[in-house]
């Protein structure tokens, strides 16, 4: 029987913990519905939300955003649409970030400051781009090898950085 | 002054987010991905080829009691997240408990590496490390322009997230801490109480954490926040001596207050605890008691609800937790070493 009108079976039952004390109530549909839980699943993933309202207050201020005459961006491999990650503030998967490639990257950079990744790269699929951050590298301690006359120095650093570019050229 | 700062600092903690090429997020994945997602994770450090192989235990949420689960929250291995994940979540934890990797958590894998005191360097060796040994095995989400792809877009790039939990009950008595806290959120960093709700953070125990994630290396982030975290801890220490200085004889009275409560009181709530531990660890500190600071921050994990109940192995309700976290909380600190 339903804790709160007491008519309809209960059917929602919930469990809230609030300092430590534990409260139980059973609900019908209707009432839980009026009380705004529909059902334990969809009450807990509402409830870590901080990261995710942040974001959609931010999404709503970017400018641009809501061209209705467009059609709806779709990421083709996870059927996630730009409307869900709005809602969810999750993306759906590494494919998202191509398919909403439009209107997230000015998001990025409002969230960061910066589109462009500096860190870490990983051995294997970095690839490319992890020999051209060694190069990079190379090139600055030629630099510095050529300012200082260590010209022994600075002829390894050389055959090293064309090897490398050797490789790149591949 | 003590070793690695810890008067102010608790702890350190490194956390890289990183996702499996080709599998969808755990928002959108299926069981069956996430059960693969496991998989991997476990071959990458269970059967590798190293020492750490033999180092990891792992748990699967759903055969961990709501107990167990909980216990593991509060000691920070695992996130409440992943601790409703009944069905795909999974942990493989180091059993010195300085390491643990989340599985299917926002991200398919949350690396974490947590150390006691200022030592966020060694941390981010180890999970760095961590990292590379995976990397073997698993082939990342990664793009050459953003770096590696995340759930959320605030962890793209690097996915890291450093942060070093602090003790500012100097800054929060001489009521400097709201500005404090203000400024280091104007550049860019996120402050938060750990324990508690709302504004008031329990035990005057603060989290600094860095929000950008892309566009700055992992280095810079990590000099970034101890920068910020040394800069606070040197206010703290000011704000302490100050305190200590002017109002000698009311700080002893309030550290003795607190210790007398905790070490004779009979029923005691979590966040009674966590308010007279604030006043205890500041008088150990300022050198007014002389308590072991370590054995007080472990009492801190071991008196949170379920790891108290761990310890008695029992349920016990509310008022029963009370009663012995009291009981615990004394016999600890009259305890003669």
């Amino acid at each position: 029987m339903c804790d709160k009108c007491k008519i309809r079976p209960a059917t929602v039952h919930y469990t809230k913990i609030v300092n430590g004390v534990k409260t139980e109530m059973h609900l019908c549909d209707q009432c839980a519905a009026e009380e705004g839980i529909l059902n334990t699943e969809v009450f807990s993933s509402f409830t870590p939300f901080s990261v995710q309202n942040l974001l959609s207050g931010l999404m709503d201020f970017l400018p641009g955003i809501e061209d209705f005459t467009k059609k709806p961006l779709k990421c083709n491999y996870c059927g996630m649409t730009y409307e869900d990650f709005k809602k969810i503030g999750r993306l759906g998967c590494s494919d998202c970030y191509t398919a909403f490639a439009e209107e997230l990257n000015p998001l990025i950079r409002r969230i960061h400051g910066s589109t462009e990744h500096r860190g870490k790269i990983p051995k294997k699929a970095g690839g490319k781009m992890r020999v051209k951050r060694q190069i990079e590298e190379l090139r600055q301690q030629l630099e510095k090898a050529i300012k200082e006359e260590a010209y022994e120095k600075a002829a390894e650093l050389r055959d090293k950085i064309r090897e490398l570019e050797k490789e790149l050229g591949k | 002054m003590l070793q690695y700062d810890k008067d102010v600092v608790l702890s350190s903690r490194i956390r890289l987010a990183r996702n499996v090429k080709d599998i969808p997020f755990p928002t959108v994945m299926t069981e069956e991905q996430g059960k693969k997602v496991i998989e991997l994770a476990r071959k990458a450090i269970l059967g590798s080829n190293t020492i750490l192989s033999t180092q990891f235990t792992e748990y699967e949420m759903k055969k961990l009691t709501p107990l167990d689960r909980q216990a593991l929250v509060e000691k920070h291995l695992i996130s409440p997240d992943l601790s409703q994940n009944i069905k795909t979540g999974y942990a493989l934890i180091k059993d010195d408990n300085t390491v643990s990797i989340m599985v299917n958590e926002e991200d398919h894998l949350r690396i974490q590496c947590i150390l006691p005191g200022l030592k966020l360097d060694e941390s981010w060796d180890m999970a760095d490390k961590i990292d590379d040994l995976i990397e073997e095995t698993i082939d990342y989400a990664y793009d050459e322009k953003i770096g590696y792809l995340t759930s959320c877009p605030t962890n793209v790039g690097t996915g890291i997230r450093a942060s070093v939990m602090v003790h500012l009950p100097a800054l929060t008595i001489t009521g400097q801490i709201s500005n404090i806290l203000n400024s280091v959120s104007k550049i860019g960093m996120a402050v938060r109480g750990i324990y508690g709700e709302g504004t008031q953070a329990l035990g005057d125990i603060y989290q600094i954490s860095n929000q950008v994630t892309l566009g700055q290396s992992e280095k810079e982030i990590i000099e970034n926040i101890e920068g910020v975290a040394k800069q606070i801890i040197s206010s703290e220490r000011r704000a302490r001596e100050e305190l200590y200085k002017k109002q000698r004889v009311q700080i002893e009275d309030r550290v003795g207050r607190a210790f007398g409560i905790l070490s004779h009181a009979k029923v005691m709530s979590t966040k009674e605890y966590m308010t007279l531990m604030s006043d205890v660890r500041l008088g150990i500190v300022l050198g007014i008691l002389s308590v072991d600071l370590d054995k007080l921050d472990r009492l801190t994990t071991q008196i949170q609800p379920a790891n108290l109940q761990k310890i008695y192995g029992m349920q016990l309700n509310p008022y029963e937790r009370d009663v012995k976290r009291a009981e615990y909380v004394s016999t600890q600190l009259n305890k003669k070493e």
